[in-house]
């Protein structure tokens, strides 16, 4: 019988097994970015000047408070797949929920950002955008390609721990069987991980 | 035969669950059925893409008769896409792979069963879209294989929805790759240490590796395709200041580690094989065991080779180079390990041998005309002519191909339970051997000669060589068609298969054929290295 055969094999294959496949997507979303983080690095040292006035326009305040957001929302998952392992099945699904809505939070501040820049009439091909220097207009190409694809994978990590705080507080997930919620946790830190290079890259330098 | 009517043990055949029929298959997560459901599909694709091969061809004995230019880039556009992301790249992996890798290693199934299913699906999901993309506003792409900006960002063929089928195939390979990966480190047999694992498996782990760490730059590079197209960022377009040379890296830095995607998996079937008919452990193990993982590591560093006429800078042009030269060494290293377990054999010439020296000697021409077009000085001469056509058609098809049809051979008693003629197998190799050379070694001549790839017309004197070419894909087609009509009809009419009709003595072997369900009854305990002939 196919079905329990295949049940079996996940089973033998065991939470480290499924540890081991979640890292190994991990790898291959590093280098998904990475591509884009290729054409970053080309585009900026060929157009050093227009990146630096375009980087100047971004709000640093913003993304900074962006930042600490996306950070607090790491400590939030932390503390959930902790409290889960002590067996504060409460706790860990308030913290879930707090990981959510700091995420949401995140995507609420990006769309303010994007959409005042959009009614400046900056956005990739735009007339205004056009008028502008080649590498003002690749900043904002990368720009909103680069945040709107990590925007994605929030809005994936956010919808990934809706589910796990739904199987957390049906009993599904337990101390004992924590790997999915293990898993999304990684997954959202790596999230927040690309964050920490996209922030300095289009706020800070300059 | 005359024992038609005998049938073989139904197996892992037989509906158990509570689903019968093709929902029985499409819900499965027996890494056989998934094995065999993608046999079906590469074999389909594959009859597809010599078709179109074929009409280009034809087209090419009198050209503008048959296809017009337009038409002419649309055929060998498809005919690429179809042969590399719908057959190659999948290919042995995920049909002999599938199948195999859990029977090889003493398995029940992969690590990961239901997402064994989901790459399937997507599988499906992605040729669907690509397969609708030639029916919508704009017809059929005609980029090339390689969606070269700005062909692909400027031409109105349909490429969005081309590009989006195919990052849903990428999806579908990376999660296989990642699938054979963990089951390799998790479900090995008792006993069966890293060095106890038979050479398929290994060329798989390192494939899969290669599956896992360059196919997300392919998925981003048509990411910005697509993006490029609906919103015009200009990341590689010049009036904008981009740089379309950007893209080729991108697409190189995927599409050449791709190349080894194809042909490890190829080259561990061989190693499966040419043990087993020369009756013989396999001479240095651990050389073809770890040249495996060399061509999957140095394979990563060789993109440039491709571009060494697109604007590079000197130093960056021999580095790759040098590299490319270097990446050579473990191919040959395999060579030579398969011609010394051949050496005082007791060689028993059957269909799958046959299929695999045909490996050998293909691609080794392949391999050697690599380093030729891997040299800088030749390169500006041979670059973008009939010479890389011929080149990598001995590597992909007379390599890569020809182990699929080892492999098919190989494996088709233990797969189906059935025997297939084994008369009827050879004529279809000879038509096939006589087909592939003159089809592709005119091809060298020609290349070397001036005459450019892709081009839809040519001055009269390259028609001889032409017409030779075209007369070759004739039989080259009659073969595949001898080939796959044998197999067709030993899959009804064949007499039932023994358990082990080769005297192999990997795991597979052991089980029924075809296998049951849960593939053993007990997983079983290994205790020595997987050729232990002498």
């Amino acid at each position: 019988m196919p079905q329990p055969v295949g049940a079996e094999s996940e089973a033998r294959t065991g939470a480290a097994g499924a540890k081991l496949g979640m890292w190994l997507f991990l790898f291959t979303e590093l280098l998904f970015f990475g591509g884009m983080f290729l054409l970053y690095a080309v585009y900026r040292s060929r157009y050093a000047a227009g990146f630096h006035a375009a980087a100047a326009e971004e709000n640093t305040v913003v993304g900074a408070c962006n930042t600490a957001l996306l950070l607090t929302s790491s400590l939030a998952m932390a503390l959930a797949v902790a409290a889960l392992r002590r067996g504060r099945t409460r706790f860990s699904i308030l913290a879930q929920a707090a990981t959510i809505l700091m995420g949401i939070g995140f995507l609420a501040v990006k769309y303010t950002e994007w959409m005042a820049k959009i009614g400046h009439g900056l956005y990739p091909d735009s007339p205004v955008l056009l008028q502008r220097s080649h590498g003002e207009v690749l900043f904002f190409g990368l720009y909103y390609v680069m945040t709107g694809i990590h925007g994605l994978h929030v809005l994936i990590g956010i919808s990934l721990i809706a589910v796990t705080l739904a199987l957390t507080a049906r009993g599904a997930i337990t101390a004992e069987r924590a790997t999915l919620l293990e898993n999304t946790g990684l997954f959202w830190h790596f999230v927040d991980v690309v964050w920490i290079y996209l922030f300095p890259l289009f706020y800070l330098v300059t | 035969m005359s024992d038609g009517n005998v049938s073989p043990a139904p197996g892992f055949y037989r509906d158990d669950g509570p689903r019968r029929g093709l929902a029985a298959w499409m819900m499965s997560t027996d890494h056989k059925r998934i094995g065999i459901m993608y046999l079906a599909a590469l074999t389909l694709f594959f009859v597809v893409g010599v078709t179109i091969g074929v009409v280009i061809r034809l087209s090419l004995l009198a050209p503008g008769k048959l296809l017009t230019a337009q038409h002419y880039d649309q055929a060998f556009t498809l005919h690429g896409i179809i042969m590399i992301f719908l057959f190659i790249i999948p290919g042995i992996p995920v049909s002999f792979g599938n199948f195999f890798l859990p029977l090889l290693i003493g398995a029940r199934d992969v690590a990961f069963p239901r997402l064994n299913r989901l790459s399937w699906w997507l599988y499906l999901a992605g040729a669907g879209v690509i397969g609708a993309s030639l029916f919508l506003k704009g017809g059929p792409l005609d980029t090339g294989w390689t969606f070269y900006a700005p062909y692909s960002i400027q031409t109105r063929t349909q490429v969005s929805f081309a590009v989006v089928g195919v990052f849903i195939l990428g999806f579908s390979s990376i999660l296989t790759g990642l699938n054979f990966v963990t089951t390799i480190h998790r479900l090995r047999a008792p006993g069966m240490g890293w060095f106890r694992m038979p050479l398929f498996p290994w060329t798989l782990y390192a494939t899969g590796w290669v599956q896992l760490l360059a196919t997300p730059v392919i998925a981003i590079s048509l990411v910005f395709i697509f993006l490029e197209r609906f919103f015009g960022m200009g990341f590689f377009d010049p009036t904008k200041g981009g740089d379309p040379i950007l893209f080729e890296h991108l697409f190189w830095i995927y599409s050449h580690p791709a190349v080894y995607i194809m042909v490890l998996p190829a080259m561990g079937v061989i190693s499966e094989i040419v043990p087993v008919f020369s009756r013989r452990t396999v001479y240095g193990y651990k050389a073809v065991a770890f040249s495996s993982v060399a061509i999957a590591g140095v394979g990563y560093l060789v993109w440039g080779h491709h571009m060494f006429t697109s604007g590079m800078s000197d130093t960056a042009r021999v580095a790759f180079s040098l590299l490319t030269f270097l990446v050579a060494v473990p191919s040959g290293i395999k060579i030579l390990n398969w011609v010394a377990t051949l050496y005082k054999g007791s060689i028993q010439v059957d269909a799958p041998l046959l299929f695999a020296l045909t490996f050998i000697f293909l691609f080794s021409i392949g391999g050697l005309t690599g380093l030729i077009i891997g040299s800088l000085a030749p390169n500006l001469h041979v670059h973008a002519t009939y010479f890389i056509v011929a080149h990598f058609h001995y590597v992909m098809f007379g390599g890569a191909g020809m182990a699929f049809f080892a492999g098919l051979h190989y494996w088709f008693p233990k797969m189906f339970g059935r025997m297939y003629a084994e008369r009827t197998a050879k004529i279809g190799w000879l038509l096939l051997f006589v087909g592939f050379n003159l089809l592709y070694f005119t091809m060298f001549v020609l290349g070397l000669e001036g005459m450019p790839r892709r081009y839809f017309d040519y001055p009269p004197r390259y028609f001889t060589a032409q017409t030779v070419s075209t007369v070759g894909s004739w039989i080259l087609a009659a073969g595949v068609l001898v080939i796959l009509g044998n197999l067709l009809r030993a899959l009804f009419r064949g007499r039932p298969a023994p358990e082990n009709p080769w005297g192999g003595l990997t795991l597979e072997w052991g089980t029924t054929s075809p296998p049951p369900a849960e593939n053993f009854t007990e997983i079983p305990v290994v205790s020595n290295g997987p050729y232990s002939y002498d």
